[in-house]
């Protein structure tokens, strides 16, 4: 497919931006983004005359027209609601490479722990009559009290752990080894105090199998990057990171963590076609790999992921894990170095800007000669991913 | 039966709309219908306005399902905190196969949740949680 082969070397990543993490940011998710915005493009050392694209995920409730109003961007030439995951970045990408504009500002901010929307904690679900439960509002799912994420991916998790004859305490290395990178980054919850593989291990199944561990928790917070052209990245003041590659899959009978209905519900088949395409159009090997940013949302997500990306065979990936020896920061592929969901909560972006930091040499726990970092995302829906390099 | 409502909790239920209200108005009825096509009886859930195989519009019928078939993965709630607060702790949601091969997901209304297993033989039942719609549910099989 020469489409995406157009984007290989064409841009990079410039400016990235975090607002803090809170259960409770005591402010709009508007004001968030609007932080996040301006922080990126102050980083990226790009004028705000220069922005004139803007991406966001499709549930990011911010218009991209009430962000230019805050941030001061008085034109712009594309902007792109996306798809699940980090998709929108993927859209800014290609419309960079393909010339459509020059330089875009992707943003997700979200409450989405004091709003609790679309979020796996139904404590407050007596008062809430907003629109995240019509959101969620399946019919076939709902009445029968399977409203959440965690519901729906428990039913696969379950049946991926009766088909290879493993259990939850094989797949506890996962969070553990989150909450250890996650312990060296001040913005987690984990921030000096990571959990023991025994903590994860022996904790109660909540979502059965799933315990809390396994569940991305849900945090108030706003990201931004910048995206610009690879040329143009040459006179900015950070390293660039350049995208290799960047691609997008969705699968057969596919559903927001529902595709119930597949032949196989104990993988990721959008996953696995995704990364053939990133890899392919890279030309580079797994082995090439030096850091990785899987999507956590879920623990056993990583399991599956490491299987469909092509780093073990079928029923492995807990066994990958096992110890955490390949997965930490010396191993062979040193995985989620700011936590992941499960460290920093669940903040689509947060998973891309880390792997910038990994790019230009500034993760909390910085990998040696991180030259090649990949990104993938969207586990459980439609799968995007990135191979950014320096 | 372990299948319990906390009341004055209202619990969803299904958005009826013109491709799925057939299925629906049979469950009121105490019937378990399924959606075919009529050409290549391809069997689909959830419903869709077109057969996904040889994409006719115009073959599509709802036809009686057995209402048998085996549990393919299950999900027990055991905490408040994140489960729906409309429905009792602990409860199951199972995903079950169907004979005719496509699978669907309900309450298992008579096991207790440590009791249930994948494999387990079941069959279709009705309960009407509120006096607004009746749902089918899955139960042991005779």
């Amino acid at each position: 497919m020469t489409t995406t082969r157009t984007v290989k070397d064409k841009t990079a990543i410039v400016g990235v931006a975090v607002s803090e993490f809170s259960r409770d940011s005591g402010r709009t998710e508007y004001s968030l983004a609007a932080q996040v915005v301006r922080d990126a493009v102050v980083d990226s050392g790009l004028s705000f005359d220069e922005i004139d694209g803007i991406v966001k995920d499709i549930s990011d409730g911010i218009d991209p027209m009430y962000l230019q109003k805050a941030v001061g961007i008085e034109h712009a030439q594309f902007a792109s609601d996306s798809h699940w995951g980090t998709s929108a970045i993927v859209s800014g990408i290609t419309a960079v490479a393909a010339g459509i504009c020059k330089n875009v500002v992707y943003y997700r901010s979200v409450n989405g722990a004091s709003k609790r929307r679309a979020g796996n904690d139904f404590r407050a679900a007596k008062e809430m009559q907003d629109e995240s439960l019509d959101l969620l509002r399946y019919d076939f799912y709902s009445p029968f009290g399977l409203l959440t994420p965690s519901g729906m991916a428990a039913l696969c998790a379950r049946r991926y752990l009766h088909r290879y004859g493993v259990d939850m305490s094989d797949l506890a290395w996962i969070p553990a080894v989150a909450s250890e990178y996650a312990a060296a980054n001040p913005r987690s919850a984990f921030f000096e105090k990571p959990m023991s593989f025994e903590e994860c291990a022996d904790s109660p199944a909540e979502v059965d199998p799933l315990r809390a561990v396994d569940c991305a928790p849900d945090v108030d917070g706003a990201v931004a990057l910048v995206i610009t052209s690879a040329e143009r990245a040459k006179d900015l003041p950070h390293p660039p990171a350049i995208v290799m590659a960047a691609a997008q899959a969705t699968s057969t009978e596919g559903e927001l963590f529902s595709s119930f209905n597949r032949p196989d519900i104990t993988g990721l088949p959008e996953m696995k076609l995704m990364g053939d395409e990133l890899f392919r159009v890279a030309g580079v090997q797994r082995s090439d790999v030096k850091a990785a940013q899987f999507d956590d949302r879920f623990s056993f997500l990583v399991a599956m992921q490491l299987e469909e990306l092509g780093y073990c065979e079928r029923g492995d990936g807990g066994a990958f894990c096992a110890k955490g020896e390949r997965i930490r920061r010396d191993g062979d592929l040193p995985l989620n170095t700011n936590g992941g969901f499960l460290g920093e909560g669940f903040l689509y972006g947060a998973n891309v800007i880390e792997a910038v930091r990994q790019i230009r040499g500034t993760s909390s726990s910085q990998v040696e000669n991180a030259d090649l970092v990949l990104v993938a995302s969207g586990a459980g829906g439609p799968a995007d991913g990135l191979l950014l390099r320096r | 039966m372990t299948l319990e409502y906390v009341p004055g909790i209202p619990i969803l239920g299904p958005y009826v709309d013109p491709d799925n209200a057939p299925f629906w108005e049979a469950v009121e009825r105490h019937e378990f219908v399924l959606q075919r096509c009529a050409d290549c009886k391809t069997y689909f859930q959830v419903p869709r306005p077109m057969c996904p195989h040889c994409r006719s519009m115009d073959s599509l019928e709802w036809v009686p399902s057995t209402g048998r078939g085996k549990i393919f993965s299950y999900v027990n709630f055991t905490t408040d905190r994140m489960a729906y607060p409309a429905m009792k702790i602990p409860y199951s949601v199972v995903l079950v196969e169907l004979e005719e091969g496509i699978r669907l997901t309900a309450n298992i209304v008579d096991v207790e949740p440590e009791d249930v297993f994948i494999g387990m033989p079941v069959e279709v039942t009705f309960n009407k949680p509120t006096d607004s719609f009746t749902l089918y549910q899955f139960k042991k099989a005779s």
